[in-house]
């Protein structure tokens, strides 16, 4: 049986907490602008120096995403992107790379196409994990069970609104790290990222030795030191989606703005010195 | 007598504490909504058991809403549908022109409860964006209501009631731009304003509590139908049919007569140009499980899971999921499902407003044109009652396009 890279992930984010500096993680939708421009995208947030990426599967109904990502799934919808094309954006994003890739998804598609299908097929793509964020923890039993078999992480997410007592139960089920919502809203950059995100990882840290990677509104590399004093990682995505959409379908532009990108938020993820 | 009409009997008391019926239902939502969601559970249990919201709730159906609505026999109507006599709940005559009001007043005194000062809905039609914008203003509450672009072109009425009502109307322009989006919209503004806002949802569809806290505040429909047609009719029907978009006015007329195992539940669903065009959003005809805007029910998905874009004339049934309790009924036998085109809803609501002088609406059409074909099939000695669940003058320029009923100049 083919295991996923959830090691590979872990060893990614204790390699950058070695290094005293928080890890840089990008998201971007698989099928965006096309497939292989998507692939593309992908190598060059790595290149910039990203070292997790997570793949958007897209969804018709993206509730929880802002105008930007909204666009770009909706553009990747209507090119006919397919979950076959998911797993080989994650296959060749991996293995051009040796870098942990995740799958970020609302529920129903992995539904839809089957639990244990789905799982087999990421891990065998070298996938390392997945996030879910429409999955809440007591839905997520037989996900689990199955990630678990194959080796991937299970990434729940956390909201400043969890409890205390919830943000235990979640920690305590899930895998990879835990995803910590800045704030109450949906995907976007925002011109601030809240007071409400060190509070969210300091409670969350009580309950758990998980990693906390920290993500909406993040966009520029002073917002990514700020979350890097406090967080084990940095989580990006409209910031990267909308390089792309403001290169207008000129190719190699996108990709330059992306590797730009990346690379000004590595150095903010690594201007940590006044970490205590 | 009112102060428990809401509460459903214990021996059905589904769904189970997780909120399922059967396979359907849960609590599919993100964790930024966990505990806004649990605080409307929470709340709702307290106010279930509260004789003073009971108190206050069956007052305002009194003297607002002005209930118990009508039961209005339509025997120049039933000469169409087989000879069977037919009785009308007459939704349509409550206070805003819809069964919508029901559940808006409940979840409206239950916003005050928890202390917040904020509503946010989604609309189709726009009767359900009516009666919120309506309750809003009685109770001194801030009002954003979500409408599909589509819908606010075809619904421009209503859109008009709403901001005459004080309500802010945000057109939503992503997606099919229809009722579906519009709820997309609106938990998006959920998730980042949670603190001082409630969602009241419209339908029975939605994460655990709504799909059976709408249920029950809508239970009054089919409590005074049975009543109704036991003192007129001296015995129960052999059908209730309703329409069914996300399934919130049938459900509030089948659920008194679950027990009732001799009266069958026919639901009515939107087949737009035919089930076999794709253009439709028969839910329960054509869909499969799946999870839509926090619970598994039917869905019209692809065979990726993607939400595929429904269609119907009728913008309050234009939607592609279902209540999960519908989806229970459906599978356990116990309630029965068809789908109805435009052309066949349009020619009923044609004939209801020409044999009885009532002009539905043209979601309620599609239940008036299934009872016609159930009439048909049981014959002169059946009994049925049809939930009217709205008035139609929010649809006369559909339907007078439709009817070509407009003047040469005026029509363009």
């Amino acid at each position: 049986m083919t295991t996923g890279n959830i090691q590979l992930l872990g060893d990614t984010l204790d390699r950058a907490k070695a290094e005293d500096r928080a890890a840089l993680i990008a998201y971007l939708p698989a099928g965006f602008p096309t497939v292989d421009g998507g692939i593309k995208a992908i190598r060059a947030a790595f290149d910039g120096g990203a070292d997790i990426v997570e793949v958007g599967l897209p969804h018709s109904d993206p509730v929880l995403d802002g105008p930007v990502i909204q666009t770009a799934d909706d553009i990747a919808l209507r090119g006919g992107v397919r979950i076959a094309d998911v797993m080989r954006t994650v296959k060749e994003a991996h293995e051009a790379t040796g870098k942990p890739v995740l799958v970020m998804t609302y529920w129903n598609p992995i539904d839809r196409y089957g639990v244990e299908r789905f799982v087999r097929e990421l891990a065998e793509a070298g996938g390392a994990g997945c996030i879910l964020p429409d999955l809440p923890v007591q839905e997520s039993a037989l996900w689990r069970e199955h990630a678990e078999r194959h080796g991937l992480a299970t990434v729940f997410v956390v909201a400043p609104s969890s409890q205390d007592e919830r943000l235990a139960t979640i920690t305590a089920a899930g895998s990879g790290f835990v995803y910590a919502a800045s704030l109450m809203g949906v995907t976007g950059t925002r011109a601030s990222v809240g007071e409400q995100a060190a509070e969210l990882v300091r409670r969350t840290r009580v309950t758990s030795k998980i990693p906390v990677c920290v993500g909406l509104g993040v966009s520029n590399a002073d917002q990514a030191r700020e979350v890097a004093s406090f967080a084990d990682g940095v989580i990006v995505g409209s910031a990267f989606v909308q390089r792309i959409l403001d290169a207008d379908g000129d190719e190699a532009a996108g990709l330059a703005a992306v590797k730009e990108l990346a690379a000004e938020l590595a150095e903010g993820v690594r201007r940590t010195s006044e970490r205590s | 007598m009112t102060s428990a009409f809401f509460i459903p009997d214990p021996e059905g008391q589904v769904p189970s504490p997780e909120g399922y019926f059967g396979a359907f239902g849960g609590k599919f939502i993100p964790e930024a909504l966990v505990a806004a969601v649990d605080e409307v559970a929470v709340e709702y249990e307290k106010a279930k058991n509260d004789p003073e919201f009971a108190r206050e709730l069956g007052d305002l159906m009194a003297h607002y809403t002005g209930r118990p609505s009508a039961l209005t026999e339509v025997p120049r109507f039933a000469e169409h549908a087989g000879g069977a006599r037919i009785f009308l709940k007459r939704e349509d005559l409550n206070h805003t022109g819809s069964h919508k009001i029901n559940n808006v007043l409940g979840q409206a005194l239950l916003t005050q409860r928890m202390g917040k000062s904020r509503v946010i809905a989604e609309t189709g039609a726009g009767q359900h964006g009516v009666a919120t914008a309506t309750a809003c203003a009685l109770f001194g509450l801030d009002c954003t209501i979500y409408m599909g672009e589509v819908d606010t072109q075809r619904q421009a009425l209503n859109v008009a009631r709403m901001r005459m009502l004080g309500a802010e109307v945000v057109a939503v322009k992503s997606g099919s731009r229809t009722l579906k989006d519009a709820i997309n919209e609106a938990f998006r503004d959920w998730v980042a304003n949670v603190d001082r806002t409630h969602y009241l949802f419209g339908t029975v569809a939605g994460p655990h509590p709504f799909p059976a806290m709408v249920r029950d505040f809508h239970r009054v429909i089919g409590v005074e139908a049975r009543r109704q047609l036991l003192e007129r009719a001296g015995r129960l029907p052999d059908a209730a049919v309703a329409c069914v978009g996300g399934g919130s006015n049938a459900i509030g007329l089948f659920h008194a007569f679950l027990p009732d195992t001799g009266v069958r539940l026919i639901g009515c669903e939107p087949a737009g140009h035919g089930v076999e065009t794709g253009e439709h959003a028969a839910t329960l005809t054509a869909g499969e499980p799946g999870i839509l805007h926090g619970s598994r029910s039917y869905v019209l998905q692809d065979d990726e899971g993607q939400i595929t874009e429904p269609y119907s004339i009728s913008a309050g049934l234009d939607y592609p999921g279902i209540g999960p309790e519908h989806s229970y009924l459906k599978d356990s036998g116990r309630g029965e499902y068809r789908a109805v085109t435009d052309d066949a809803a349009m020619q009923a609501l044609r004939l209801l407003s020409r044999t009885e002088g009532i002009i539905p609406a043209i979601e309620s059409a599609h239940a008036l044109a299934g009872a016609i074909e159930v009439g048909k099939e049981l014959g002169k000695d059946a009994l049925l009652v049809v939930n009217l669940s709205g008035r139609g003058d929010k649809d006369m320029d559909t339907a007078a396009r439709y009817f070509g009923l407009y003047d040469e100049e005026g029509s363009k």
